[in-house]
């Protein structure tokens, strides 16, 4: 890292004027077809049709707190899909993403109540916890060379277990105590889970936790050296290490990500229910998953946008709040995602095939 | 790292160097050697790389030319005999040692990241950025200019920075590795077979840039088994067999028949001729047999060194 520029001859610099000499074998294709070929486009096609769809099929959907009710649904889910997708992106997955939340959650909830403490305690135990989680598996996945997809597993089992168990062990209980007359709660309702009042509609803060995340992740991904390293380290992981790219931080600190990010989203769950129920968050780490792929996201890294997931966690927010809206049995959400998990990979892969074709 | 500045070229660091030594070698070995256990990978072989000049090593699978340069490149040390960067004795204990004193690999298969642009792999883990703090950012504009800069003056002209390196054909990804690891200092250019992997046009590509290295006072290394292309830009030639110095002889002293004898040597002799007798047109019957070859060992080296 410490090869640095010594000498500035006057004669490398070629003349800078003069029309710039091209190799001519790359004809440009029309702005059209290099639009589609992006993903994130692709993706955003898919959110604009599914909306379309719910706009026709259920009338309640055009109201505007229906509106803020899909978007505060894709706001839970996209929070997470964020740093889901930046794990991607970096060559890896965490399958404990789902239940990390609710441990997360349990975690903050128990200690300060058990203990009677403010409840900024629990929350800051809380983020220790879920980042330790985080290291913890980005430094057995470094450490062994094994998949993320074992290792991550076998931390999901565990906390899935642990959840539960520990729960029952505190509380006798599946589900933890209520929280909301403890010192504190109030305060930190504000920050995790309050809601504004726009135009009459109300409209809560996740929405925009969520944009300010997306933004800050699409520009540390395109503009910082941390955010080159991640699509390096998911691109190849060898070259990276070999032109000195530090691998192991890069994709430890991603999983610690996947922590922050089930820290914030276990947190406004616990301040906007009060209890924790401790078996829940199973089956949401595929859901992040999902929309990070739909998003455009390379499942084998190296690839991938963070405006994408945005997409892909608005159309899941829709069809979720789209078919209640319509009046249908809501056991059609998942069947409804696989569909369209589906249908988007299948474009994606016709789309890009069709584009890049040369 | 702090931010790059400036234009990396260094035919002037190089040519001071250069006048500080007597023999003028940046990178020398004598007789050296290395074991793993009990086996000798590798003895008293001596190598001198100076600068301006491509040294060539040559030799068949198992001869030992990865050993070699994995001691010159830092990644092993020698066990047995000297090793001087700028006359100095050194014993590298990481790859990063070598690349601060100016010695370069650039490996067949660990060049790239195919997906990113080839402004981004160019300047790959040390990138430029402006700004502090938070704000650190990438310099994109900079980067991007300096990277076609240092490309056009290799040679390389590209349409597109932007495209994914993965699209470029492998010689040219070849060639980015090279003008990147002449732009961020290398004096000694350590290429580890770069034209195996690759067709007869391609590799006639990096052959090119290999001389484009030399001519702007790089030392190259250039390990091959391939003596045509070897020979192609060649100033210094060593053979490695079995671990030892078969040959070593600068270029006046040896024609492209007797390189890829040394190369072939023993056996494998009567199955190249054959194929020679039908790919090149050579005169077989010229051709020295399987005896004549075990006679002129590691002549034309020993004046030099």
């Amino acid at each position: 890292m410490s090869m640095t520029q010594k000498a500035e001859p006057a004669v490398t610099t070629p003349p800078a004027s003069g029309p710039k000499e091209t190799d001519g074998r790359t004809a440009q294709r029309p702005l059209a077809i290099r639009l589609l070929a992006r993903p994130e486009v692709g993706v955003f096609l898919g959110a604009v049709a599914v909306y379309v769809f719910f706009l026709i099929t259920a009338p309640p959907v055009r109201e505007a707190g229906s509106m803020a009710n899909i978007l505060y649904q894709s706001s839970t889910i996209g929070i997470m899909a964020l740093p889901v997708a930046l794990l991607m992106i970096g060559g890896e997955f965490d399958l404990s993403a789902g239940v990390a939340v609710i441990t997360s959650a349990l975690t903050a909830s128990m200690l300060a109540y058990q203990l009677s403490m403010n409840v900024w305690v629990g929350v800051v135990v809380a983020l220790a916890v879920s980042l330790a989680i985080g290291f913890f598996n980005g430094w057995m996945v470094m450490k062994t060379g094994l998949p993320s997809f074992l290792i991550t597993l076998g931390t999901f089992l565990i906390l899935q277990g642990v959840n539960l168990a520990v729960t029952k062990l505190v509380t006798t209980n599946v589900a933890t105590d209520d929280i909301s007359d403890m010192d504190g709660f109030d305060q930190a309702k504000k920050i995790f889970a309050s809601s504004f009042d726009i135009g009459g509609v109300e409209v809560k803060i996740t929405i925009f936790y969520w944009l300010a995340f997306a933004a800050l992740a699409t520009w540390v991904l395109l503009r910082t050296r941390y955010g080159n390293w991640i699509f390096a380290v998911g691109g190849n992981k060898e070259s990276a290490r070999a032109v000195g790219v530090p691998v192991n931080f890069t994709k430890i600190s991603l999983f610690m990500l996947v922590g922050f990010g089930a820290w914030f989203i276990g947190m406004h769950q616990l301040f906007t229910f009060n209890t924790v129920q401790s078996g829940e968050g199973v089956g949401q780490e595929l859901i992040y998953i999902s929309a990070a792929v739909i998003g455009g996201c390379l499942l084998t890294g190296g690839a991938g946008s963070a405006i994408g997931p945005v997409f892909g966690a608005f159309m899941f927010g829709m069809v979720q709040q789209g078919i209640v809206y319509a009046g249908w049995n809501p056991d059609w959400f998942k069947a409804f995602l696989g569909v369209m998990l589906l249908g988007a990979v299948l474009i994606n892969l016709w789309v890009s095939r069709t584009a890049t074709r040369r | 790292m702090t931010s790059t500045n400036g234009t990396g070229t260094h035919g002037a660091v190089i040519a001071d160097t250069a006048a500080d030594q007597a023999d003028g070698a940046i990178v020398e070995l004598r007789n050296a050697g290395k074991s793993y256990g009990n086996i000798r990978a590798l003895h008293g072989v001596d190598l001198a790389v100076y600068p301006g000049k491509v040294t060539c090593v040559l030799g068949d699978n198992g001869a030992g030319k990865s050993t070699l340069i994995k001691i010159v490149s830092g990644l092993h040390q020698h066990t047995e005999g000297e090793f001087l960067v700028d006359g100095q004795p050194v014993r590298f204990s990481t790859p990063r040692e070598a690349l601060d004193k100016g010695i370069a690999t650039v490996y067949q298969d660990l060049a790239t990241v195919p997906l990113m642009p080839v402004w981004r792999n160019f300047f790959l883990g040390s990138e430029m950025t402006r700004g502090s703090g938070p704000l650190r950012r990438l310099d994109i504009e900079k980067m991007k200019k300096t990277a076609d800069e240092e490309l056009r003056n290799m040679g390389i002209v590209l349409d597109d920075l932007e495209q994914p390196i993965g699209t470029l054909s492998g010689g040219q990804r070849q060639c980015v590795a090279i003008a990147r690891a002449v732009y961020f200092g290398a004096r000694v250019l350590i290429l580890d077979e770069p034209t195996a992997a690759l067709g007869v046009k391609q590799s006639g590509v990096v052959l090119k840039y290999i001389a484009a290295a030399r001519d702007r006072g790089l030392g190259v290394i250039f390990i091959t088994h391939n003596p045509h292309h070897a020979y192609m830009v060649g100033d210094h030639f060593s053979v490695l067999r079995l671990g030892t110095l078969e040959l070593s002889a600068d270029r006046s002293e040896v024609s492209l028949e007797e390189l890829t004898n040394h190369m072939a040597g023993g056996a494998e002799l009567a199955a190249l001729k054959h194929e020679l007798s039908q790919v090149r047109g050579v005169d077989v019957e010229e051709l020295p047999e399987e005896a004549d070859l075990t006679a002129p060992v590691a002549g034309g080296g020993e004046g030099k060194s």
